[in-house]
């Protein structure tokens, strides 16, 4: 069947819930660069292949995450809760939320503590300095990266988002205002159609 | 923002008294600090995480959080999450890792449940669309000047500060205008920067 638009109504059974659990479980280990770097393949799996999820509902998900405070994985949260409302209730999208939210974590949190032990353990090993300290430059240029790629997906349209995008950048780097004040100025400018 | 030229260090006192290095109080200390971190990132909460534990808190010096997130960064998940089972691990094992990750996933993912509720009656009132890009654009500017600050790393580094930015600078043109695939970049670009640390540090 073609992925209807707008309403998906599932039988989910608990084979299903299982084939999503184990599929969030091996992207987990896979997410390296966070959980949005898998999310092509999540839209594979929950679109494509076994519709269970709308395409509207996929961007809203991804969305609405980055809108929100905390971690930008939340949006696997809002998946499961997706998939589990197109299966008919509330006690399933809860279901959902607590299924793709495991799955996606545990094997990452096991295998990142386990790890990160190991390095704090070792850390005058010469292999271990030269690992954390030659990175310095990479995680500064993703960061870099990160801040050019969402100014241009967010400020496509106009320069206004480019200035205030720039002028909060320097306000941040240079004092020591707190944050949220300049994201409710931002907030507020975009609310009042300024920027 | 552009690239990263700038090689004078923003805040050169802040880190220096360092050495009275406090730390977490207790499991619900860090749980609480975790959220109120959490419920500040609007897109994304590493920025905040530097904001609050290295500059406020000062739980991490400047060079141990950039350590911390070169680690969290190269494995699998999402890279506040590592840094937080890192960071509460480090003062209270187990406990404080699952504490830290309780604190920043908990609120938040009630939150963002609620706001999936509400979605249909926001997504199509123009204000609050408005008020979404302008806060997108201020957590751009926020993750650039985070960038920024810790160019200031660069020289206690035992590169080069020219090495430092010259690899910088290439890891900043393949991953936002090249879009070159993450992992690619980390081991190629980041393998070269550890191989020539570790031949520095040698001497």
């Amino acid at each position: 069947m073609s992925p209807a638009p707008e309403t998906l109504q599932l039988v989910m059974g608990w084979p299903d819930w299982l084939n999503l659990f184990a599929h969030f479980l091996l992207l987990s280990i896979m997410s390296v660069g966070g959980a949005i770097s898998t999310s092509s393949e999540m839209h594979r799996f929950l679109v494509e292949q076994h519709h269970w999820l709308s395409q509207d509902q996929f961007n809203a998900a991804l969305a609405l995450a980055q809108a929100a405070p905390g971690p930008n994985v939340l949006f696997v949260a809002l998946m499961g809760w997706h998939v589990g409302m197109n299966a008919g209730s509330v006690g399933a999208a809860l279901f959902g939320v607590l299924v793709t939210m495991i799955g996606i974590m545990t094997p990452s949190t096991i295998i990142t503590y386990t790890a990160a032990r190991w390095g704090h353990r070792n850390r005058e090993l010469r292999a271990v300095r030269a690992f954390k300290q030659g990175m310095a430059p990479v995680v500064i240029a993703l960061l870099l990266s990160t801040a050019w790629i969402m100014a241009s997906s967010a400020g496509a349209a106009t320069p206004g988002l480019w200035l205030l995008a720039i002028a909060s950048g320097i306000v941040i780097w240079r004092t020591r205002l707190h944050l949220l004040w300049v994201l409710g100025a931002g907030a507020l400018l975009g609310a009042l159609g300024l920027v | 923002m552009t690239t990263a030229p700038h090689t004078s260090p923003g805040e050169p006192q802040a880190q220096a008294q360092a050495q009275a290095h406090p730390r977490p109080q207790s499991l619900s200390d860090l749980f609480i600090s975790f959220t109120l971190l959490a419920l500040q990132g609007f897109g994304g909460v590493l920025a905040v995480v530097q904001r609050e534990l290295v500059e406020r808190k000062r739980w991490l010096t400047q060079e141990e959080f950039i350590e911390d997130w070169a680690v969290a960064q190269i494995m699998p998940g999402p890279n506040v999450v590592n840094l937080s089972l890192m960071i509460g691990g480090r003062y209270f094992g187990l406990p404080g890792a699952l504490a830290a990750l309780g604190g920043l996933l908990a609120v938040p993912l009630l939150l963002v449940l609620g706001l999936a509720v509400l979605h249909d009656r926001f997504a199509d009132n123009p204000q609050v669309a408005g008020a979404l890009r302008g806060m997108a654009a201020v957590c751009a500017g926020l993750i650039a000047a985070t960038g920024l600050k810790l160019v200031a790393a660069f020289q206690r580094s035992p590169m080069p500060v020219l090495w430092c930015v010259a690899i910088s600078a290439t890891g900043f043109v393949l991953v936002a205008l090249l879009k070159c695939p993450l992992p690619w970049v980390l081991l190629g670009l980041g393998g070269l920067g550890c191989v020539l640390t570790w031949r520095r540090l040698q001497s």
